[in-house]
C-alpha cells in the first residue's frame, strides 16, 4: 500500500450520493479476510451487483462511461464503523484520492494511512464538479499535493485544500506513522516513567 | 479549555508533533477478531512484539455465533477469523477471553463490567462503538487497523486534538423514555455529521439521572452523530458500579484512585468550542425511518415530507425510504414487524433485558415475530438467571440465545432476511446491515418488546 503521491491528473466516478457510510463502502460480511487484499472486488458491493452477482448496470462503477483513479462523492463520506477494509477496498481498487466537501473522521485517517488523499473541497466547488463531469466524463481534475490544490480542468477553477506538513511528508515520502513512533520509543519510556513518578 | 476532555486528553500527550498531530499515550487497547488481524500481521512483517502486551485485551465477538458455542463455529470464514485472534494472542502474549470462556461478551459491555476500562484512562479498540467507554469517564474511541498496530508497536496513536462540545440534557426523562431514546433524539437533531471533529462531554441533570447501563447506552452512540467519542464526567455512580469489579484497584489502591477520580470533572470556567442543551420533557420514545441513525422521530410523529429536505439531500432521502418501503408523512405505528432483536453493546446489558422483560411479562410473544434475545456477555447472561427474567422470558415464548453481536452487523448466522422489517435495539439502521435488503427500525429495549408482542411497531407507554 505504500506508495509516495505527487501530483495526479485523472478523469473522476462520480457518486453523488450524501452519507455514503462504510457499511456501503464494503458490507460487514467481507470483513472476514484476514490479510489486506481483494477488497477492491467489493467496494459497495450492494449497489454494484445483485443478489446472484450479476453487475448492476446503472451503478457508477459499472458504467464504461466513467473511471479514473479520483472518487467524487457528496458529503460526509465515510460514516459508521472505522473498519479499514473501507479504506483497503477503496485503494485496492485502485482510487489514489477521494473528493468530497465532508469527511467522516476515523474513515478520513484510514484513507491517508492507507496512501489514498481524502480531499475536502467546498460545497460550491463540489457542486460544480459533479456538473462538469455529468456534462463530459472525460473531463480531468488536477491534484496536487505538494502544493495542496485541487483543479477542475473543465472550468480552470482551483482550491487550496488542507493537510498537516506531517501528514504531507509522510504521503510524499511513502512512510507512515509506525515508522515515526518507533524513532520516539525514549520519549514514550520517559512519559511512563513521568506518570509512575507522579 | 479547562474542560475535562482537556485534563484527561493533555495528562496523556507525550509529544505535539511539528506541524502535525499529537502523539498520544494509550492505556487501553481492546481487540477483537475483525479488526486485528492485519495489524498482528504488520507487527509480524516488522519483525515487533507488543510494546506492552499487559494493557492489551482481546476477545472475539464479532463472528461467534449465539447457540452451540461448545461446538467448533460452522462458517469456516468466522472460524478462521476466531481461530486467529486466539493463535495470534497466544504467539503475542495477550489478554485472550476466548468462547465460552465466563468472561467472554461484546467487547464494550465486558470492557466496564469487569472494570478494565476506568475514569481518566485513555481507550481505543478497532471498532467505532469504542466510544461506550467514555461512560466510566474516559476518552475513549475507535481507531483503524493501522492505528491498531501503532498502539500495538508503541503504545501510542498519532491524533490531531479535537475540538470540544458539551450536549446538556435538563430536566426529568418521562415515563418509557430510555437512555436509548435521549440519543435517537440527539442524534436527530444533530445529523450523522453533526458533531464531527468533536468529543462530546454529556452533562445536564438527565444525564447524570442515569445508571452505569443507561450511561453506556448514550456514550455508545455518540460516534452515529460524527464524534469521536462522548463521556460523561465520573460521580458515586460510576464508583459505586466500579467498587469490588474484577479488575478494578482494590483496598489502598481503590482509596487512592476514587480520590483521583473525583478530580475528573470540567471546571466551572470550563469553555467548550460548542455548547448545546436539550430539554428531557421533548424526548418521548423513539423510532429511525430510514438509513442512517439520524433519521430518528418520537414514535408518534410522521415521517417528514419531501420540501422539508434540502436539495442537496433529496436523492439520498428518497433513496431512504424507497429502500424501508415507507413514504414521506407516514406513521410506524401499527406497521407489521418480522423481527425483533434485544443486544448488540447499545443495549445488550442487565437493565436493557429487564425492560424487556417488564413488558412482556405474562403475555405471549406475537404470531410471525421472530425474536432474538442476545445477552452482551456471559456476566450479563448469568445476571438475567438469576433475577429470574429467564423464565418470565420463557413463559411469554422467547428464548435467551448465548452472547455476541449477533443480529447488529450480518457477521454470523444472525440475519435478517431482505424485505423484512426489525425492530432493533442495536445502533445502525444503515442499508445491509442486518442482512442484504434487510430493513432496520432502531428503538429502545421497550419499543422493541412492545412489537414482539403486538407483532406490529407499538408505542410502549401504552402497555406500562
Amino acid at each position: 500500500m505504500k506508495q509516495k503521491f505527487d501530483i495526479i491528473t485523472s478523469t473522476c466516478v462520480p457518486l453523488p450520493l450524501e452519507n455514503v457510510d462504510t457499511d456501503q463502502i464494503i458490507p460487514a460480511r467481507f470483513l472476514k479476510a484476514t490479510d489486506k487484499n481483494g477488497f477492491g472486488d467489493n467496494l459497495f458491493r450492494d449497489w454494484r451487483y445483485d443478489k446472484e452477482g450479476n453487475p448492476i448496470k446503472s451503478f457508477v462503477l459499472n458504467d464504461p462511461t466513467y473511471g479514473g483513479c479520483i472518487l467524487v462523492a457528496g458529503k460526509n463520506f465515510g460514516s459508521g464503523s472505522s473498519r479499514e477494509h473501507a479504506a483497503w477496498a477503496i485503494a485496492g481498487y485502485g482510487f489514489r484520492v477521494v473528493i468530497s466537501s465532508f469527511f467522516a473522521d476515523i474513515h478520513k485517517n484510514n484513507e491517508l494511512n492507507n496512501f489514498v488523499l481524502p480531499v475536502v473541497v467546498s460545497e460550491q466547488f463540489l457542486a460544480e464538479l459533479f456538473d462538469s463531469i455529468n456534462k463530459n466524463p472525460k473531463m480531468e481534475v488536477k491534484v496536487d499535493l505538494p502544493n495542496q490544490t485541487v483543479t477542475n480542468l473543465a472550468t480552470g477553477k482551483s482550491e487550496k485544500f488542507e493537510i498537516n506538513g506531517y501528514k504531507k511528508y509522510c504521503l510524499m515520502n511513502a512512510l507512515d506513522d509506525i515508522d515515526f513512533l518507533l524513532e520516539n520509543k525514549d520519549k514514550i519510556e520517559a512519559w511512563e516513567k513521568k506518570q509512575q513518578n507522579a | 479549555m479547562n474542560t475535562l476532555f482537556d485534563k484527561i486528553w493533555d495528562k496523556h500527550v507525550v509529544q505535539i508533533v511539528e506541524d502535525g498531530p499529537t502523539q498520544l499515550y494509550i492505556d487501553r487497547l481492546y481487540c477483537h477478531e475483525v479488526t486485528s488481524p492485519q495489524a498482528f500481521a504488520g507487527m509480524r512483517e516488522r519483525g515487533l512484539k507488543c510494546f506492552r502486551p499487559d494493557q492489551i485485551v482481546c476477545m472475539p465477538d464479532h463472528n461467534t455465533p449465539t447457540h452451540d458455542q461448545d461446538k467448533p463455529i460452522e462458517d469456516p470464514v468466522s472460524r478462521h477469523q476466531v481461530d486467529t485472534l486466539a493463535k495470534n494472542t497466544a504467539d503475542f502474549g495477550l489478554t485472550h477471553f476466548g468462547m465460552m470462556n465466563p468472561k467472554n461478551g461484546i467487547i464494550h459491555v465486558v470492557g466496564p463490567e469487569r472494570g478494565l476500562s476506568l475514569p481518566g484512562m485513555t481507550i481505543v479498540c478497532g471498532d467505532s462503538h469504542t466510544s461506550t467507554h467514555g461512560a466510566m469517564g474516559a476518552v475513549a474511541f475507535g481507531i483503524g487497523t493501522s492505528e491498531v498496530e501503532m498502539v500495538m508497536a508503541s503504545q501510542c496513536i498519532l491524533q490531531s486534538k479535537p475540538k470540544s462540545m458539551r450536549i446538556s440534557v435538563n430536566g426529568q426523562l418521562k415515563k418509557g423514555v430510555t437512555a436509548k431514546d435521549v440519543a435517537l433524539y440527539i442524534m436527530s437533531k444533530m445529523s450523522t455529521s453533526g458533531a464531527t471533529g468533536y468529543f462530546v462531554e454529556y452533562s445536564g441533570s438527565a444525564v447524570k439521572s442515569l445508571t452505569m447501563e443507561g450511561r453506556l447506552t448514550l456514550s455508545n452512540l455518540t460516534i452515529e452523530m460524527g464524534a469521536r467519542g462522548g463521556f460523561i464526567a465520573p460521580d458515586e455512580v460510576t464508583f459505586e458500579y466500579l467498587k469490588g469489579r474484577e479488575y478494578a484497584p482494590k483496598g489502598a489502591e481503590w482509596d487512592k484512585a476514587v480520590e483521583y477520580w473525583k478530580t475528573l470533572k470540567s471546571g466551572d470556567d470550563a469553555v467548550f468550542d460548542k455548547d448545546i442543551t436539550f430539554d428531557a420533557a421533548d424526548i418521548e420514545p423513539m423510532v429511525t425511518y430510514g438509513t442512517n441513525p439520524g433519521m430518528g422521530m418520537g414514535i408518534s410523529q410522521h415521517i417528514p415530507t419531501l420540501d422539508t429536505i434540502d436539495a442537496a439531500g433529496q436523492i439520498s432521502y428518497k433513496k431512504s425510504l424507497d429502500y424501508m418501503g415507507f413514504q414521506p408523512g407516514d406513521s410506524l405505528l401499527g406497521k407489521k414487524v418480522d423481527y425483533v432483536f434485544c443486544g448488540s453493546c447499545t443495549n445488550g446489558r442487565i437493565e436493557d433485558f429487564r425492560a424487556f422483560a417488564s413488558i412482556v411479562k405474562g403475555k405471549k410473544k406475537a404470531e410471525g415475530v421472530t425474536c432474538w434475545l442476545v445477552p452482551g456477555s456471559w456476566m450479563v447472561d448469568e445476571q438475567i438467571r438469576k433475577e429470574g427474567l429467564d423464565k418470565i422470558f420463557e413463559e411469554a415464548g422467547f428464548a435467551l440465545r448465548q452472547p455476541g453481536c449477533s443480529a447488529c452487523l450480518a457477521m454470523n448466522d444472525d440475519k435478517i432476511p431482505a424485505g423484512k422489517l426489525s425492530v432493533s435495539t442495536s445502533n445502525r439502521n444503515f442499508e445491509g446491515r442486518q442482512g442484504p435488503g434487510a430493513r432496520t427500525v432502531l428503538a429502545s429495549p421497550l419499543v422493541a418488546a412492545a412489537a414482539a408482542v403486538t407483532g406490529v411497531i407499538t408505542d410502549p407507554r401504552t402497555m406500562m
